[in-house]
């Protein structure tokens, strides 16, 4: 894995502190919620707790300045608002987000889905995510619950129905 | 008469003024005296009588010892044909033997008046009697009656009831209480008088004072091309700065608004240099403080000076932060003005914290603190909180992301 590039602003330090003026907190927050989707890309990880403290994305060593966890909340509410992250728990500590949003993976697994004439089959989950015909595609190795999501909005659509099987699921693409 | 003694008019050891008068004349029982025209000092021992002039110089002078006084009447005679005037009579013990030799050797009278052209005065005359009725002199008499019987060691009879009593008179019961509490009353009477005496010199002396200031401040004006050295440049500026001719006051005026109105023009007036100087604001703190230094002695209160600021609209106004700290400003110094000068302050730096610039600026914490804020709500700067402290940068984030 190549070193992450880290954006400008990671050694200003009043990029680790929320401002209070409108414009710049909104440009801020722009910044923080890409690097937060570029970094956990990078790391691919899909799961984020607000306490991981030592994390770089949350504490510049060199700078000496961290991400309060107050502001990790906020930074991923935005990226809630966005359709990039949603709450695992009702406390909002542990976080999933995704790389893209879950609508954005639907559609890419459909288009998959129809370009390699799999409609009316059924697939794994596995299959899809992890599976030697989709190392190409942009949504491998995407996180099987975060896949599972995406699915089920696609069911909703009426594209796909999800089947349970044993402790995994399958999907039948329409 | 023959009770008087001559002795130094110096006060002993514990022993205070109480009270004088003047044109005081005295009676050998109802016989005049030559002792007239004279001045009279009451202390809590004694009462001299001298020449006038002759007390304050402790000359040799007339000294009763109060211990002789038995008790006090008074008489009232007519005087200069209309009016009436007071004499006070005092009836005096016998001569003890040893007395020091007085201005008369014998006298069948027991009793001597205190009179004067126009009588005592009310004030002398009540001195007296409380000074009579405190009795301090015994107290001090009685200690040395102890130490002396100690140190003698005399056990007759005699001396040890006086003892006894003595002791009893100086502390005991509920009459020793209250004699001590009157005699700390009394005392601290005294000082209270004393300190407004300074006091009221010192209000006499004002005027004066503000002129010598004033013919200072003219002969520094007048010498200005002359004066290169920087104290004195500097003493100048102080002095020209301090001072107001006239200060507004509220008796002048009948109206609040009236008052408030000319208020309001006279600090405008004052303050338009020193605001400008210290950058084109100045805290009302500071306000107050110049203002009523100016004012010397008609000074203002907080309330009054609030209010007058609020009705200044000139090129002073008042203004009011969001953080609630209220400063006087400049109207021509608007916020981008200040917002833009900060921004330049801060990117020489790099990063500055409230107290780097108000050293920089040579201004308080808080103005420097509300030159920062008006400038981060403008966008123009962006902070960093962290353990070290609050420091404030260029909104590279704005400034970036915008090129």
């Amino acid at each position: 894995m190549t070193d992450f590039e880290w954006p400008w602003e990671y050694t200003f330090p009043p990029f680790f502190t929320l401002q209070p003026h409108e414009e710049t907190r909104q440009q801020q927050l722009k910044v923080w919620s890409d690097l937060f989707l570029k970094y956990l890309k990078h790391s691919n990880k899909f799961t984020l707790n607000i306490n991981e403290q030592d994390l770089p994305l949350f504490h510049n060593e060199s700078l000496k300045r961290r991400l309060p966890p107050e502001f990790v909340l906020t930074i991923l509410e935005h990226l809630q608002r966005s359709g990039h992250a949603a709450p695992l728990d009702k406390r909002r500590q542990e976080w999933q987000v995704y790389w893209y949003t879950l609508d954005e993976y639907g559609n890419m697994v459909y288009e998959w889905v129809q370009e390699t004439g799999q409609v009316n089959s059924v697939c794994t989950i596995y299959e899809i995510a992890k599976g030697e015909n989709t190392t190409q595609c942009q949504f491998h190795g995407v996180d099987e619950a975060v896949l599972v999501n995406a699915l089920r909005l696609l069911e909703e659509k009426g594209k796909c129905e999800l089947i349970e099987l044993d402790d995994s699921h399958g999907v039948k693409f329409f | 008469m023959n009770r008087f003694a001559y002795v130094e008019a110096r006060l002993h050891e514990n022993e205070t003024f109480v009270s004088r008068d003047r044109n005081v004349k005295i009676y050998d029982g109802d016989q005049k005296t030559e002792f007239e025209e004279g001045e009279i000092v009451l202390t809590t021992h004694r009462l001299f009588w001298g020449r006038p002039g002759e007390i304050a110089r402790a000359a040799i002078t007339l000294c009763l010892p109060l211990s002789y006084v038995i008790s006090l009447s008074e008489e009232t005679a007519s005087s200069n044909f209309f009016g009436r005037k007071t004499r006070i009579i005092m009836h005096l013990r016998p001569p003890l033997p040893d007395k020091a030799p007085g201005p008369l050797e014998s006298s069948r009278a027991t009793h001597i008046k205190l009179s004067g052209k126009n009588g005592m005065s009310v004030e002398f005359h009540s001195a007296l009697r409380e000074t009579i009725n405190a009795r301090i002199w015994e107290i001090s008499l009685v200690s040395e009656t102890i130490i002396n019987g100690a140190n003698t060691g005399t056990t007759s009879p005699m001396s040890d009831s006086n003892d006894r009593l003595a002791r009893i008179q100086k502390r005991t019961g509920i009459g020793g209480i209250e004699r001590s509490i009157e005699a700390k009353a009394r005392e601290t009477d005294e000082n209270i008088a004393l300190a407004f005496q300074d006091l009221s010199v010192l209000m006499a002396m004002a005027k004066d004072m503000v002129g010598l200031s004033k013919t200072i401040s003219n002969k520094i004006r007048e010498q200005k091309g002359e004066i290169s050295d920087d104290e004195t440049v500097r003493f100048k500026s102080y002095l020209l700065s301090l001072g107001i001719d006239d200060p507004v006051t509220r008796d002048n005026f009948s109206s609040n608004t009236a008052y408030f109105n000319s208020l309001a023009q006279q600090i405008c007036e004052m303050l338009l240099d020193p605001i400008e100087e210290h950058g084109g604001m100045m805290s009302l703190a500071d306000v107050y403080c110049r203002v009523n230094r100016a004012r010397g002695l008609e000074l203002l209160s907080p309330e009054d000076l609030l209010h007058a600021c609020e009705q200044l609209n000139g090129p002073i106004r008042l203004r009011s932060f969001p953080s609630g700290a209220r400063v006087l400003q400049l109207e021509s110094h608007d916020d981008a003005l200040i917002a833009v000068d900060t921004l330049e302050k801060v990117q020489a730096a790099e990063s500055l914290a409230v107290e780097e610039l108000a050293k920089q600026l040579g201004i308080s914490l808080l103005l420097a603190k509300e030159r920062l804020l008006v400038a981060e709500r403008l966008g123009k700067v962006c902070r960093d909180e962290s353990v070290e402290g609050l420091r404030f940068y260029a909104n590279l984030l704005l400034q970036r992301a915008m090129d």
